[in-house]
């Protein structure tokens, strides 16, 4: 009995412990289930967004850069094909190793693993990073076959900037580079690998535009990083083509010319539209250094060399205009009636003012002479005792009315304002009083004057396209800044059109005219004749021991001889083409800067831009 | 009455197939089915290389389980020690490859499948105590000196598990062990003390722990503090989890999963790819499945005439559901990662094998639940 009651205790223990066990069974599973329910219902939201943020990278694609092509449509800048390797850090668990068996495949420099090392540091982990570009098809395939020992590595198909034309468009066009910490401003492409952005010149001016917009692309990625899919693409936008008035062929041949001399730039421009035909500067270099990481002893280099290489001197380069500024001082004169066209002066190599002795160029001087005469030998005298008469004022109103002293609004950012001084500047810049003797240097261009090439070109075409106004443009339509609209003209200006036929008989007469300046560098044609003035640009004070010892100025040191100057304009009857010249230290105007001008003059009136292309 | 049992004890096969408790057979065949479909999608839509194999281990294990279920549980009663002790045998034998082999190793190689002595022996563990506790009665419970042989059953096993080192194996043995004490009526005062003293031994623990181990129990408590390392796959899990929502990504769309996020997918983390493609309804479903086996288990226990039956029978099922909870709490977050299968669906011949073996013990308990089992 006492058994089998033990037996059913027994019995109802094991039971009761069992309903606990179950008990606690089935507390669990409900445990499991509310956490399961938790997850997947209220926090499901979240984890759904986690999920997708693990599964689809977006993908920035990258829009073309617009083409750059001069006025017949030649290409000046194009986009070419360019295969690049590209490391993301966050894929790559350890980015050094990585990159070390990089290195077992293709070549790679430890500058360049540093480099990327160091951008890895300062930007997100899942940005990717360009570790290299500009690689041969072999080198792709390579790292392709690769990539599952390569984490985080992929290669990419991107686009690099090409200039066809190489040094010749070196300063007009510029050259696009990396972006820099400071450029990087609200547009996301900028944060895409090894995007480039204009650095200099029209490259620079209408970057936005060329740039274009982003497109995009969701892709599905598995846990390696590898694409699986592309869920949604919208493409890439391409920037806008740019078309410049340039004549590239014509670009080029200026450019060669200039690099005859040591240090020169030249613009050659419409005389009636102000559309530039030709803008350079020499010494260049070649932009496509530029675009795929310049090596450092060539940046070095170019740094450090006096000619300026990296400096656009036709437009940024301000010099004493020297006697190319003696047509204005003598306008200045005609305007103002303190002289009439049939005016004389007599030279003699000596020009006295109170106490103060000013010198024309030639010894001896040029005996009588006449308005014309004196520009075409560019008598000294003659502008000295003239602009006594006038004064200074009047000489800096006239000057800048044909376009110096201030920018001309073209389309480089790089342009510069030169220098036209008047009485109220000189009291604002040093507070002194300006004195006559000051006037006396400025009539014949030196002194406090400064112009860059672009200037003295916009002037020479204001003098001989019967008075009108023009100004420089490089691109037509809604990115001109200073385009002359088809069947507009340029404001007339107010000026005396017998004054302006005067002056340009004395330009016709420098170089046409057997005493003349220029006149070693005449064209015989009379259909492609030109006319211009030579001028040279003190860069210091000849010493009364220089002057009295007779040295010359090409046994000076290059960097104290004279600025060689030129502007000229062709055809004679009508002209059609101006061009301004200026050979820094060239000696003279008419012994380096003349012949320059000839054979631009000569080259444009062949090619005859003027007619076809782009209206202008 | 004793013709009675001697009438059962020599039932006709045929009578035996019937009595077959062929509603767990149903549950068992429903799970495992979930298992294939879940290994179908972890290699992306392939019977290759887990589903088919799986597939063909279930058809030899269900085999076996039928076998055992068929036998006599008297026999199985006589064969508790020599069973207990081969296991014991086959962990010392796996030690000593492992020395040998210079490494830790957890298995033997037979062939046709690499058997895991640590997983047969939680089987043979719950044999033995059941065995041992046959015999006692309430009385021999409450004394102290009685529950020595149980300790030393559990602690053989436990330390040759610690010294592979698998502290997640020998962790279950424990709690399959206590939870063997528990149902055989030892004092609920043991389970208050071994507690108090197991939370007591908490920072003594701490204090010797080395870094790492620290870190692991850091990570478990914040994985989001470490998500590419430690917390790497709990984080990948529980993203996996959530994203399923309550209608899932459907069937073969779990992006976790499919794309390699989710980690181990196709062994300790696969429930996390069903409820993933399942989402909520599937994830519940399955808990409810496994509810169910808890409750035959249970069923069979408390309609089991002898007492190594009833412990033999809710042993077996609260290992089993130690098992589903020690997975799904760890891939839900809820206790760290410590690398523990769930039975009948993950990849895995071993576990699949000991689980099948589980039930043909269980079976054999509710078709002889009349059989005389001698004291």
């Amino acid at each position: 009995m006492s058994f089998i009651k033990k037996e059913k205790d027994h019995e109802k223990l094991f039971t009761r412990r069992a309903v606990i066990i179950g008990g606690v069974q089935a507390g669990i599973l409900g445990v499991l289930g509310t956490r399961l329910a938790w997850l997947q219902v209220s926090q499901g939201e979240k984890y759904r967004t986690l999920s997708d943020k693990n599964r689809i990278n977006i993908k920035m694609l990258a829009p073309s850069r617009g083409q750059i092509v001069d006025r017949f449509g030649v290409p000046l800048a194009i986009n070419s094909q360019n295969f690049r390797v590209l490391v993301v850090p966050e894929q790559a668990r350890d980015l050094e190793q990585s990159l070390r068996s990089l290195q077992n495949h293709i070549e790679i420099s430890e500058d360049q693993i540093q480099d990327v090392l160091k951008t890895a540091k300062k930007t997100a982990k899942f940005v990717p990073i360009e570790v290299k570009d500009d690689l041969e098809w072999e080198d792709v395939a390579t790292i392709e076959v690769n990539l599952p020992d390569l984490p985080g590595l992929s290669t990419d198909s991107g686009e690099r900037r090409l200039y066809p034309f190489g040094e010749a468009t070196a300063h007009v066009i510029g050259y696009v580079g990396a972006v820099n910490k400071n450029e990087i401003g609200d547009d996301p492409v900028l944060s895409l690998p090894g995007f480039k952005i204009g650095k200099t010149g029209v490259e620079k001016r209408f970057d936005l535009e060329m740039r274009g917009k982003k497109g995009s692309a969701q892709v599905e990625v598995n846990v390696a990083g590898r694409e699986v899919r592309e869920l949604k693409t919208q493409g890439s936008h391409s920037g806008r083509r740019i078309e410049l008035t340039l004549d590239g062929e014509f670009q080029r041949f200026t450019q060669s010319v200039l690099a005859r001399e040591r240090s020169a730039s030249a613009v050659v421009m419409d005389a009636h539209t102000g559309a530039i035909y030709a803008l350079a500067s020499s010494p260049a270099f070649d932009p496509n250094l530029f675009t795929s990481g310049l090596p450092a002893d060539v940046w070095e280099e170019l740094l450090a060399n006096p000619a300026h290489p990296l400096t656009n001197k036709a437009i940024a380069g301000q010099y004493p205009p020297a006697s190319t500024f003696k047509m204005i001082t003598a306008l200045a004169g005609l305007q103002d009636g303190k002289i009439n066209s049939k005016r004389v002066s007599h030279c003699t190599g000596r020009y006295e003012y109170g106490k103060d002795k000013f010198h024309c160029w030639k010894r001896g001087g040029h005996g009588w002479v006449g308005l014309s005469q004196a520009l075409a030998v560019s008598c000294d005298t003659y502008f000295y005792e003239l602009a006594t008469e006038v004064g200074i004022d009047k000489i800096a109103e006239t000057a800048r009315m044909f376009g110096l002293g201030d920018k001309l609004g073209f389309e480089l950012k790089e342009e510069r304002p030169g220098l036209v001084p008047d009485k109220n500047w000189k009291l604002g810049h040093n507070g002194k009083v300006w004195r006559p003797g000051e006037t006396i240097v400025a009539s014949i261009g030196q002194g406090y004057l400064l112009a860059t090439p672009l200037q003295l070109a916009v002037m020479t075409a204001r003098l001989v396209n019967g008075g009108y106004a023009v100004k420089p443009w490089m691109t037509d339509g809604e990115l001109a800044t200073n385009e002359l609209r088809e069947g507009d003209k340029w404001p007339k200006m107010d000026i005396n059109p017998a004054h302006l036929k005067k002056v340009k008989q004395g330009m016709d007469r420098a170089v046409n005219h057997e005493k003349g300046t220029a006149y070693g560098s005449r064209i015989e044609n009379p259909d492609t004749a030109f006319g211009g003035k030579t001028g040279t640009g003190q860069v210091q004070r000849i010493t009364m021991s220089q002057r009295l010892a007779g040295i010359k100025n090409e046994d000076l040191a290059w960097k104290q001889r004279h600025h060689a100057l030129f502007v000229g304009y062709a055809p004679l009857k009508n002209p059609q083409y101006v061009c301004a010249v200026v050979v820094e230290h060239g000696v003279g105007g008419s012994k380096t800067a003349a012949p320059i001008a000839r054979d631009l003059l000569s080259e444009v009136q062949k090619r005859n831009p003027r007619s076809q292309g782009l209206k202008g | 009455m004793n013709s009675a049992i001697t009438l059962h004890s020599e039932q006709s096969l045929l009578y035996k197939i019937k009595h077959i408790n062929w509603g767990l057979v149903a549950l068992i065949l429903a799970i495992s089915g979930i298992g294939f479909a879940a290994l179908y999608s972890a290699a992306g839509g392939n019977f290759s290389p887990w589903a088919s194999k799986q597939m063909v281990r279930f058809g030899v294990g269900l085999v076996g389980m039928f076998a055992i279920a068929l036998i006599d549980i008297k026999w199985w009663f006589r064969l508790v020690w020599p069973c207990y002790f081969l296991g014991l045998f086959l962990l010392v034998v796996v030690e000593i490859m492992g020395q040998v082999g210079m490494g830790a190793q957890r298995w033997i190689n037979l062939g046709f499948m690499q058997l895991q002595p640590s997983e047969v022996m939680k089987v043979a563990v719950v044999m033995a105590l059941a065995r041992y506790f046959h015999a006692a009665t309430v009385e021999d419970m409450r004394r102290i000196y009685f529950l020595i042989i149980p300790a030393l059953i559990i602690m053989a096993p436990v330390s040759l598990v610690l010294l592979q080192p698998d502290l997640g194996t020998s962790l279950m043995i424990i709690m399959a062990g206590a939870s063997m004490l528990f149902m055989a009526g030892a004092s609920i005062w043991l389970f208050i003390i071994g507690g108090v003293a197991v939370l007591a031994a908490i920072p003594i623990a701490w204090h010797f722990m080395h870094d790492y181990q620290k870190q692991r129990v850091m990570t478990f408590l914040d994985p989001e503090s470490d998500p590419l390392g430690a917390g790497y796959h709990i984080t990948q899990s529980k993203i996996a989890l959530g994203s399923g929502g309550i209608e899932g990504r459907g069937f073969l769309e779990g992006t976790q999963s499919r794309l390699n996020f989710l980690p181990e997918k196709q062994t300790d983390f696969i429930f996390t790819l069903w409820a993933e493609e399942q989402g909520l309804m599937g994830g519940l479903l399955l808990l409810f499945l496994f509810g169910l086996v808890f409750f035959y288990g249970a069923l069979i226990a408390m309609r089991c005439r002898h007492h190594f039956g009833k412990y033999l029978a809710l042993g077996l099922s609260v290992n089993f559901s130690l098992y589903v909870f020690i997975n799904i709490a760890m891939v839900m977050g809820l206790i760290p990662v410590v690398g523990a299968p769930l039975p009948l669906i993950s990849y895995g011949g071993t576990s699949m094998l000991a689980t099948l073996i589980g039930f043909g013990l269980m079976m054999s308990c509710s078709i002889h639940h009349d059989s005389k089992v001698s004291r």
